[in-house]
């Protein structure tokens, strides 16, 4: 069994190979028990579900070639994500949610704790997910940071603990930083601040995400940007701060501020694309997809900084034995690299970065990752043209960017509140 | 046999039972569940079993329950008054001015065609058409009619009622046309020797007669409307809001109860319209 521990994922297959080989030249009865290992585990089928972000075939394809096992997905949008985490424990093995999504559920013990032994890549894992500090010098940024909800006391804790404690909530997988996009062509002058979506010169030309927990934080930002209030933390607001926050933005919609609301990816990218929004809340990989249709469109960096989030796997707290096993391989082989490459050459940031390097090409490294310049084109994993020579990425290096997080996505203590309240913004 | 054949209340609970059965399960029992649950109490993850009013509070003291029943009442009515004129003059044409059955039998098919496709595709290709630089706009632009992009066309109340109008006619057109259908020919024939004018034979004999088939038209039409969060999530771009985007809402941040709370208002509201709506016709003894 020992000599499937290995570091690094890459060699994963080939072991397997090599094992099987072995285990057939020596018999059956002398190595039998890897031999029945080896066989089981392309039995396993993981169940996974998620938002569209990260469950995508291509992963699902690339575990059956180098893990041998079986991986089912499953994509939905964000509220659905947390409904299912919460109230179908059985209907998954792994959850891909995001952390606030995680601070919401974990109370429930439907998932449980991971090892941080048994995970060959921790070391390198990102600060962010750890201390919560980029750089020694860092200061952590309001809102829910995922090392706040990323350790718990053990196995079955419930709670969450500061220190980095051992047990693991959420392996952490995927991360960015997100801001507003913009047509520059229907603009035609630099965005600098967070208040521009709010300024009547884009009346009828702006949106924002209809989805609470990430939209309020999207109005914080702005309602600090436009000088009106400085939060405590943007993270976990009060009542009264709930209604003026909200109170602001409604008289901004009856003013007719507001082209439309979105809440699937698929809705803020023909909003943008077709020119009936030329500034509003967005995700990176909206921007891509915009700009390979032809159309310019910016993830504009903003003076205030950037709205981010994090997104990790939880283990369900009803899988054992083999299943256990797997899911451990799957999550080990998950930070080894080849999915954060292949995320990372879409725009987002994997959580063990060094490890995805080997994945990516120099030019693709430099570009995405160092804000360097490209020097050839830059094509997405599904082989759009993202870049041309000479381009930079909006907003430069991976400490640039996840260096000025302003806040991150959260689950306020008032979330209740304020949800209903956010159901009469848009009914308003 | 015989003797159960005899027994006429046996076999008559027996054939009714089938039906009893599929009620009972399907319609019966989620309204019930429905009820149950919006008593109950939610927290962001759980749903807790409670006997609580909180629920129907909450709605009750909020105005934007208010704002939001009223917006579905405009939306329902508004579309209905469209869909009737239209269905109306629809059916009216195939009934009384198109000669041959086979016409009439292939011009019926005609209206049907719009729903071989989904319901939310004919919904969103909407969108394209009406928005800012869609297809409306640039031609009445190259027309010469207006100088700037028209922004109510997409995003708007106009649009969720364009939207509505398309997708419900048809379920005002055929209950009216098969009513129409029925009028014994006879009766206009009279009508028309007894010096009726066409205004007054449309009036006085048609209408009346076809009340059976407007009834049950405006009975699909309303409830559908009422119903329906979709397509108002859609054409309005989520800016506008009725009583099945609340629920929808509420489900989507899984306060369950005060969505079935919602629910149950909503099922009240529509019963007690289609109550009034039968008080004016007496639908079974038509049909």
């Amino acid at each position: 069994m020992t000599q499937f521990t290995n570091r690094n994922g890459l060699s994963r297959r080939t072991l397997l190979k090599g094992a099987a080989s072995t285990a057939l030249v020596a018999g059956a009865s002398t190595l039998g028990a890897p031999m029945v290992w080896a066989q089981n585990i392309k039995d396993v089928t993981i169940r996974q579900f998620g938002t569209g972000v990260s469950n995508l075939n291509e992963v699902a394809t690339k575990v059956k070639e180098d893990l041998g096992f079986t991986l089912e997905m499953t994509a939905l949008d964000t509220d659905s994500v947390t409904q299912r985490a919460a109230t179908q424990p059985n209907s998954f093995d792994i959850a891909d949610i995001e952390y606030f999504i995680c601070k919401k559920v974990w109370a429930a013990g439907n998932l449980q704790a991971m090892d941080t032994t048994k995970l060959t890549n921790y070391d390198k894992i990102v600060g962010i997910f750890r201390d919560g500090k980029l750089t020694p010098e860092s200061t952590i940024a309001q809102g829910t940071a995922p090392h706040t909800v990323g350790f718990t006391s053990g196995q079955n804790g419930t709670d969450f603990v500061d220190e980095e404690s051992g047990w693991m909530t959420l392996i952490p997988t995927i991360y960015n930083a997100d801001t507003l996009g913009i047509r520059p062509d229907l603009i035609g002058r630099p965005i600098s601040k967070w208040s521009e979506l709010l300024n009547p010169e884009f009346k009828g030309k702006a949106s924002i995400l209809d989805i609470s927990s990430i939209g309020i934080m999207d109005m914080a930002m702005v309602v600090e940007s436009m000088g009106e209030y400085t939060y405590p933390d943007k993270g976990n607001m009060t009542k009264e701060e709930i209604d003026m926050t909200l109170g602001i933005f409604t008289e901004a919609k009856k003013n007719g501020q507001f082209r439309a609301f979105w809440k699937s990816f698929d809705e803020s990218v023909n909003l943008m694309a077709s020119g009936e929004v030329v500034i509003q809340s967005m995700w990176s990989p909206a921007i891509t997809a915009v700009k390979s249709q032809g159309i310019p469109c910016v993830y504009q960096p903003l003076e205030e900084g950037y709205r981010s989030w994090g997104g990790g796997l939880g283990i369900s707290a009803a899988l054992s034995g083999l299943e256990l096993e797997a899911a451990y391989e799957y999550i080990n082989w998950y930070l080894s690299g080849w999915v954060g490459g292949f995320l990372m050459r879409q725009g987002y940031y994997s959580a063990v970065p060094e490890t995805s390097k080997a994945f990516m090409s120099a030019d693709e490294w430099g570009y995405w990752f160092e804000g360097k310049q490209a020097e050839g084109d830059i094509t997405s994993p599904f082989g759009d043209t993202l870049a041309g020579v000479g381009d930079t990425r909006d907003g430069g290096s991976f400490e640039e960017r996840m260096g000025s997080v302003a806040c991150w996505n959260s689950v306020m203590d008032e979330n209740q509140y304020m949800v209903r309240k956010w159901n009469e913004f848009i009914a308003a | 046999m015989n003797k159960l054949r005899a027994n006429n209340a046996l076999m008559g609970w027996l054939m009714v039972s089938p039906l009893v059965l599929v009620l009972l399960i399907f319609l019966v029992t989620p309204i019930v569940m429905i009820t149950v649950v919006s008593f109950w109490r939610a927290t962001e993850f759980s749903i807790i079993p409670a006997f609580v009013w909180e629920n129907y509070e909450f709605l009750f003291g909020s105005p934007v329950t208010y704002t939001v029943f009223f917006n579905t009442f405009k939306y329902a009515l508004i579309t209905w008054a469209f869909t009737f004129v239209i269905g109306f003059t629809v059916a009216y044409y195939l009934a009384f001015h198109i000669r041959t059955q086979t016409w009439q039998i292939a011009f019926f098919l005609l209206c049907t065609i719009p729903f071989w496709t989904s319901n939310i595709i004919r919904m969103i290709s909407w969108i394209p058409f009406l928005g800012r630089n869609g297809i409306a706009n640039s031609a009445l632009i190259s027309w010469g009619v207006i100088d700037e992009p028209v922004e109510w066309l997409l995003f708007s109340d106009f649009a969720v009622i364009l939207a509505f109008v398309h997708l419900y006619t048809l379920f005002m057109v055929v209950p009216i046309f098969n009513t129409m259908m029925r009028i014994d020919k006879s009766l206009i024939e009279a009508a028309r020797d007894a010096g009726a004018s066409g205004i007054q034979i449309l009036w006085n004999v048609i209408l009346p007669l076809t009340k059976p088939g407007i009834m049950i038209g405006t009975i699909f039409v309303v409830t559908l409307v009422m119903g329906d969060f979709i397509t108002v999530r859609f054409m309005s771009g989520s800016q506008s809001a009725n009583v099945g985007r609340l629920i929808s809402n509420d489900i989507a941040l899984l306060q369950y109860p005060s969505a079935s709370a919602t629910a149950i208002i909503l099922l009240l509201t529509v019963l007690m319209v289609i109550g009034i709506l039968l008080r004016f016709v007496d639908i079974r003894k038509e049909l």
